[in-house]
């Protein structure tokens, strides 16, 4: 399922991202990398989405949320 | 031993990356750009024993991809410059993400050393670090820092110098290693990448390799050999084939699995969560319900300290530049029309004073700002704001530049770095000026009081924020939807725990800001200013079209006829030279004193010749009336002078009871010198009402008059003239014309120039005359006109060469200038044509 579809305070797995190299090495580099836990930390209406991965925090645009596929 | 060498500081954002910067080099920094891009280039220099040591701040990045401008311009530098050591500034309580560009840097090739900041955060944290092992995990010495209390500086670069000085391994075994299939394809690369000598010295033909299987266009770009592409080409889809997952990916997961199983063995974590304060203020604060409400609560407290905080320290500096302007016009004798004088006292001094009163508002803004970003609270709001901005067609990281365009459109401008696409970048430059910046206040602080009464002074302000920032929405999706069309950049901000910002940090980045403020003052306004008073003095009229000498004369000769009439009211022979001849005196003496400055004996001395005169006149017949006369004239004055004063300090309001209370006082304190002296008190009223009020007045339209006609002549003053027939349908006329023209160099010069145009001399904010003038010549609809005129139009020249250098090109800056000036006009035609068909504040 897609990062959007996840409810907030769940915890997933990043699977892939559905995007070009560009989106791919920059979240990689932020730690999004197959295999990596994410949890999301606030997931309402139309916004951002704030998730967890490791010890950071951050907020990424609905656009881009939707493009991360997870389990 | 080297006895210079060269360091770069490379590190993630929000590492803590520029307060050590600024902690190493002080004040010696040097901040250009890098050439060809926008990017920042701080360079600074630091002595450490006999060793000069140059430091280089790389910007700030998550990785070595060729992704961002920032990440190729580092790599570049790296690898063109070959810095002696590279030091790699690491949140050491964000450990993990933060070593994979260590573990970058490392298959690039530099020395490195690691230095793990925030290492204060980390230890509250309960992380423990095996710090030998690490250290020999990563091949690199670790020094713990904290940033922003200037600790660890020493050993950091005690650790540089051991580093640079030591003996270079030779080719040490790779740190990461990508498990057997992906070594393989990577060792078939290298040995064709070696014939390529030329790149494979430059940067390591390892990492030329494993980059080509990255996909990297830079690396691409660069090699010459078409078969390397190819089979760097082939090995991907064998690969990606083999893995099931892009490849990309797959590396970066070996790179973080090596960071994990290193910082396994030597992290140790007592404490599980990190977040744990920050999640629940987090909750609060970016709660859908609450987010929005907070943000605006905390955005009005910002505003209003820096307004009533800044107060004071306003009329300090205020009355200090009058000083200075008082000091140095005193080097001169009184009244001396020397053009040197004229130009320090009122070109620069009152020109630059104009701009640096407003150094504690906006230095206070600056700080507030800086509390926010240190605290953490800055990413928060800009995710709040994202939505919203989204809407606009503007990226959520716009608000903070944003926000900074309420103090200075300079340091705004260049805080639009932050917005990684150009897009999203040039529009948010071109409607910045939009955000009523601080050199505006004194135009709005001069006109709101002149005419609009008490209650309406501050929804007025406020209206002009508010019409300025609906007006950059507007701009803004229109931009959006036609030059800069096209998605915006998708939003990715990474939120930092919320801290305590340091006092030292926080004036560290509040005087980042308020500086850039300070240099536009000392250098363009500098010399507008005397460049206006150029064109506002010169050239200086010789021949007038009335004689005003003559004129003045003859006034003087009525005033005194005027005078002898009394005589026969106070029961005087008609030819009686006794007032005539006092108030003479008192004439002579007032002419004296023009030429003396206060403190000279020629002063004092005119005041005692006067006084002699009149005890003279008193001794003689009927002397007695005489004294009369003055002892009554005297204290009806007072009686009327204490009650103007009294208003205009408390800026009491006409219409009130205390404005009541105190004409009761005077009207009183009238009524008993009256009962006092029955005879001689209407003879006063008439000579203070019908002789001396007159006579005065008609003097200063005199005055008014020969300076109108000196400042229509000279170079501003015929520029405003012309440009009449433009300003008319905005219900501007030529003096607002030339004020115009000064603002258009800085705005602080618009009230300075208002002076200037209505002669009354130094002129600020706060001049009543000033504002009587005004709101004798100009209805309340030409008013507003004037400020949305103002706030709408081009913004200062300082904003536009920003402009120029942050976008690369004068296109966007004339853009700006032009497109934000006929924006400008037409609306205030509108407004003005409109209001006068609907009859509002006409």
């Amino acid at each position: 399922m897609s990062l959007t579809d996840v409810k907030t305070g769940k915890r997933v797995r990043f699977v892939a991202v559905d995007g070009g190299h560009a989106l791919q090495g920059r979240l990689a580099a932020l730690g999004l990398v197959p295999g990596a836990e994410i949890q999301v930390f606030q997931n309402e209406g139309r916004g951002p989405v704030i998730l967890s991965v490791g010890c950071s925090r951050m907020a990424l645009g609905r656009g881009m949320a939707d493009k991360i596929l997870v389990i | 031993m080297k006895s210079k060498i060269v360091v770069a500081l490379a590190g993630n954002p929000n590492s803590g990356k520029t307060t050590i910067f600024n902690s190493l080099t002080g004040s010696r920094q040097h901040v250009g750009n890098y050439p060809g891009v926008t990017v920042e280039r701080k360079e600074g220099t630091v002595k450490h024993g006999d060793i000069e040591i140059e430091i280089v701040d790389l910007p700030g990045i998550y990785s070595l991809t060729a992704y961002s401008v920032e990440e190729v311009v580092a790599r570049n530098f790296l690898v063109e410059e070959k810095p002696d050591i590279v030091v790699d500034i690491v949140d050491s309580s964000n450990l993990e993400r933060n070593l994979y560009l260590a573990v970058q840097l490392k298959e690039l090739g530099v020395p490195l050393v690691l230095a793990f900041n925030m290492s204060d955060m980390a230890r509250a944290l309960g992380y423990e670090y095996d710090l030998p092992k690490l250290s020999g995990f990563f091949e690199a010495p670790i020094v713990q820092t904290v940033g922003h209390r200037g600790q660890g500086m020493k050993e950091l670069l005690d650790a540089v110098v051991a580093t640079a000085s030591a003996e270079r391994a030779g080719c040490a075994k790779p740190l990461v290693e990508y498990g057997k299939d992906i070594e393989r394809e990577i060792t078939g690369i290298v040995s064709l990448v070696g014939k390529d000598a030329a790149m494979s010295e430059k940067y390591g033909a390892r990492w030329l390799a494993i980059k080509l299987l990255e996909g990297d266009r830079d690396v691409q770009g660069r090699i010459r050999d078409p078969e390397i592409i190819e089979r760097a080409a082939k090995s991907v889809s064998r690969l990606e084939g083999i893995l099931h997952e892009r490849l990309e990916a797959a590396m970066a997961g070996y790179r973080y699995g090596y960071i994990s199983g290193a910082c396994q063995e030597s992290v140790r974590s007592t404490i599980e969560i990190r977040h744990h304060w920050s999640d629940r203020i987090d909750s609060v604060v970016t709660n859908r319900v609450m987010g929005l409400p907070i943000f605006l609560g905390l955005m009005y407290l910002v505003f209003q300290l820096t307004f009533t905080l800044g107060e004071p320290p306003m009329e300090w500096i205020e009355a200090a530049f009058g000083a200075l302007g008082g000091t140095v016009a005193g080097f001169w004798p009184k009244g001396s029309e020397s053009a040197l004088k004229s130009l320090l006292v009122d070109g620069v001094i009152g020109g630059v004073g104009g701009v640096i009163v407003f150094l504690p508002n906006i230095l206070l803004l600056f700080l507030a700002i800086a509390i926010l970003e240190d605290s953490g609270y800055m990413a928060r709001a800009a995710f709040i704001m994202d939505r919203l901005m989204h809407k606009i067609g503007l990226h959520g990281k716009s608000f903070i530049p944003m926000l900074v365009g309420f103090g200075c459109s300079v340091p705004a401008i260049m805080a639009t770095r932050t917005l990684e696409s150009r897009r999203d970048r040039l529009t948010t430059m071109l409607v910045i000026p939009l955000m009523s910046c601080g050199a505006r206040l004194p135009i709005y602080a001069l006109i709101i009081p002149a005419f609009f009464p008490q209650a309406w002074q501050a929804p007025m302000l406020w209206a002009i924020y508010l019409i300025g920032i609906l007006l950059a929405v507007v701009l803004a999706k229109l931009l959006r939807s036609t030059l800069f069309r096209g998605e915006s950049a998708a939003f990715v901000m990474e939120l930092p725990p919320y801290r305590m910002p340091t006092v030292r940090g926080l004036l560290i980045h509040m005087w980042e800001r308020g500086w850039l403020y300070l240099k536009k003052a000392g250098t363009i306004i500098l010399c507008i200013a005397i460049l206006m008073w150029a064109l506002t003095s010169y050239p200086k009229k010789a021949v007038f079209d009335r004689d005003y000498e003559s004129e003045a004369d003859r006034i003087e000769v009525a005033y005194l006829a005027g005078v002898k009439d009394l005589n026969g009211k106070l029961e005087l022979p008609g030819e009686s030279g006794l007032l005539v001849g006092a108030i003479r005196a008192e004439l002579a003496m007032a002419a004296k004193q023009e030429k003396h400055y206060e403190g000279e004996p020629g002063f004092a001395e005119a005041e005692r010749e006067k006084d002699a005169a009149i005890a003279a006149l008193a001794r003689s017949e009927d002397g007695d009336v005489l004294t009369e006369f003055l002892e009554l004239r005297d204290g009806i004055r007072k009686a009327r002078d204490d009650f103007s004063q009294a208003v205009e300090k408390d800026g009491v309001a006409e219409g009130s009871p205390e404005y009541a209370g105190l004409a009761q006082a005077r009207d009183n304190a009238l009524k008993r010198i009256e009962a006092a002296h029955p005879d001689v008190y209407a003879p006063v009223l008439r000579f203070l009402d019908e002789a001396e009020t007159p006579f005065r007045e008609k003097l200063v339209e005199l005055e008014r008059s020969r300076k109108a006609e000196e400042l229509s002549y000279s170079i501003a003053g015929r520029i405003g003239k012309a440009l009449e027939p433009v300003l008319e349908p905005m219900g501007f006329d030529w003096r607002i014309g030339t004020a115009l023209i000064g603002a258009f160099a800085a705005k602080e010069v618009f009230v300075v120039q208002m002076g200037i145009v209505f002669s009354v001399g130094e002129a600020d904010e706060q001049s009543e005359s000033l504002r009587k003038e005004l709101s004798s010549h100009y209805s309340p609809l030409v008013a507003f006109c004037i400020m949305l005129f103002c706030l709408v139009s081009a913004p200062c020249m300082a904003t536009i060469a920003i402009t120029r250098q942050e976008s690369g090109s004068w296109k966007w800056a004339l853009l700006q200038l032009g497109g934000l000036t006929v924006t400008a006009y037409i609306l205030t035609v509108l407004v003005f044509q409109a209001g006068r068909l609907a009859g509002i504040g006409v």
